[in-house]
Parts: structure tokens; sequence; C-alpha cells
């Protein structure tokens, strides 16, 4: 276990690299506009980065294992046809996240 | 202290009820007149019960991993990465010299520089709020800012950072209560995590009916999963990432 004092010193810095990975772009593109390429691409970004945490998400599953993730996708299954549905986004995700905490406790 | 007051109050019969009737009254009336407050609030409670649900475990892993109570907010104000706190809670009982730890959390967090690549514009409007919003850029916050709309009546700034802002409080709260109190939050409470793998699954529905456009999501889930079949569940993030992002500039980024 490192000492206390060790973390003391660590906490900051590892607090100034995640700060230095989010200003990253800003500080880059703070005087010059960035390439053309970056600015048509990133309106496409957010829904990318959407699908990927949604993967994300589902990384821990053990697919070969029982319950094989079936609780995860039954409850990803409400969460889409909610969401389609009704287009009440707290009603899509506490219901499923409900139904998600029921299928933990039952199966 | 305050079982003296109380004491008092009873003892004397003094205004109890005016106390706690001018106290709620002030709340109530801030809340009302804070239009930015009412429509930034409901928009985060998804990040309320999904932050809660792991900043309690990322508290109690901090005091059972031997350290005092204190650090975990210390370290939910400063770093405030999800990932990135529960990481370096593994990297000190490994006692991993300094810049071995460095390097893990940048390769970790790296993955919020395409996070900025896509906000550049949108956060030229923001104001004094820029240099906090981009400290406070966690993956929860991202999917928040680019799938909301800004009400018409509400600053643009002061309504990007109240989510951002509200959704820090949450997480150093539950890193507080899970530090203080972790091991008396009782079982049932498994599985409400699943609140923000649903708030990613409903904010990804609505960038879909928003831009009317599946190839971007194709790209990203067939990255996903290569990355995390390839590389494996703890470097799947930065692989997929940065593997999708190549791919939608090869494919995207000729056409004007």
């Amino acid at each position: 276990m490192t000492a206390l004092t060790d973390v003391l010193i660590a906490v900051p810095l590892m607090a100034l690299v995640i700060l230095g990975t989010r200003a990253f772009p800003f500080l880059l593109f703070s005087r010059r506009d960035p390439p053309p390429m970056i600015k048509f691409v990133e309106r496409f970004i957010p829904p990318m980065v959407m699908a990927v945490l949604v993967v994300y998400c589902l990384k821990d599953i053990q697919w070969t294992a029982w319950p094989s993730g079936i609780r995860e996708l039954f409850s990803l299954a409400l969460v889409a046809v909610l969401q389609i549905w009704k287009k009440n986004a707290m009603l899509s995700i506490f219901g499923s996240t409900a139904l998600y905490m029921l299928l933990l406790h039952f199966m | 202290m305050i079982k003296l007051y109380r004491y008092f109050v009873i003892l004397t019969g003094y205004g109890q009820q005016k106390i706690k009737s001018v106290y709620f009254t002030t709340m109530k009336q801030y809340i009302r007149n804070n239009t930015v407050f009412q429509a930034a609030f409901p928009v985060t409670i998804p990040v309320l019960f999904g932050y809660l649900a792991i900043g309690i475990p990322f508290g109690l892993m901090l005091v059972k991993a031997g350290y005092p109570w204190p650090l975990a907010p210390l370290m939910s104000i400063l770093m405030y990465a999800g990932a990135g706190q529960y990481i370096a809670i593994g990297l000190f009982a490994a006692k991993v010299p300094l810049l071995g730890m460095l390097l893990t959390i940048l390769m970790v967090n790296i993955r919020h520089i395409v996070y900025g690549l896509s906000l550049i514009e949108q956060f030229k409007g923001v104001g004094k709020w820029k240099a906090y919003l981009i400290f406070s850029l966690t993956d929860e916050t991202y999917a928040l800012l680019t799938g909301v709309k800004v009400p018409e009546n509400v600053n643009e700034g002061d309504f990007f950072g109240s989510i951002a802002l509200l959704n820090q409080i949450y997480w150093i709260t539950g890193s507080i209560i899970g530090a203080i109190a972790g091991t008396w939050i009782p079982f049932s409470f498994a599985g409400i995590y699943f609140a923000l793998t649903a708030l990613f699954a409903v904010l990804l529905i609505e960038q879909i009916r928003r831009t009317k456009d599946l190839l971007p999501v194709i790209i990203g889930v067939v990255c996903a999963v290569a990355s995390l079949v390839f590389a494996g569940p703890s470097k799947m993030l930065i692989a997929a990432l940065a593997s999708s992002l190549a791919i939608l500039i090869l494919v995207r980024g000729k056409q004007k």
C-alpha cells in the first residue's frame, strides 16, 4: 500500500493529467480553427461515442456463462421500446433500471 | 450543539414553527425563481442515481484499502473521473511508482480528447463557465451536454454549467457516503448503476432521431465490439474511440 503522504502528492498530479486530457483539444485550437476535416466530423462524434459507451457498459458480461447478459439485453430492449414509443427519457431510464434490478434480484 | 438548541426551543417554545417555515419558504422560493436550476436538475436525475451507485462503492473501497475517508471527497473534487479514481485505488494498493501511476491515468483518460474535439464550437458561447465545463467533462456530463436542448428562457452557459456542477456534487456526495457509511448500505440497491447504461442508450436513440444517420452508430458499435474482443475490457474504451474516430474521418472526412 502506498503511504498516505505519497498518495497526497500523487492525487493532485493525477488530477493535472486528467485535466490535461480534457483541456488538450481546447488549448490546441484556442488560437486557430480546427482543420476542416475535424470540423466536418465533429457532429458525428456524439452518436458514435454514445454507441461506444453503451457497448462499454456491457463489457463485464460473461457471455458464455449463465445468465449471459440476458438481464442487460432485456433491460436495454425495454429502454429502446419505451424511448421510441413514449419519448420520455425518465420513464425509459427508470423503467428499465427497475426491470434490471428486479431481474438481478430474481434471476 | 444542535441538541442543546432543540432543548432550548422546546423549553421556551420559541418560534420553532416560524424558523422552519421561513427556512422552507426561502428554499422553495430559491428553487422556484431559479429557472436554470429547474431546467438543469431534471436532466441530471439519472446521473444522480448512477453517480451515487458508483460513487458509494468507490468511497467504500478507498477506506477498505486503508485510507482515511477525507481522501475520497478530495479525489472526487480534484480528479473527478470515475474510472480514473477506481484505477487509482488499485495503483495505490499495488505500490506503483508515481510515473507509472501518471501514465496509467493518462491512458485511461485520453479518451476525453475525443470528447473535447466535438465541443470546441459548443463551448464558445458559455462564458465564465468554460474552464469549469472543461475540467468537469466526464462521460456522463459529455453525454448530457451533447444530448440536451437548451431551454429558450435559460442562458446556455448557466444551463451547461449547472448540469456539470450538479453531476460533480452527486459524485462527491456518493464518495463521501461510501467512505463514511458504505458498509451499512443495504445490498438491495444492487443494479441501480444500470441507470447510467440506460442514460447512454436513451441519448444514443435521441442522437439517431436527431441526425437521422446510422453510420456513426454502426462504426461505434463495430469498433467497440472489436476492441472488447481484441483489446479486452480494460483497454476497450480508448481502442474503440481511437479506431472509430479514425474510420469516421476516413469515411466522412472527405465529404464537404
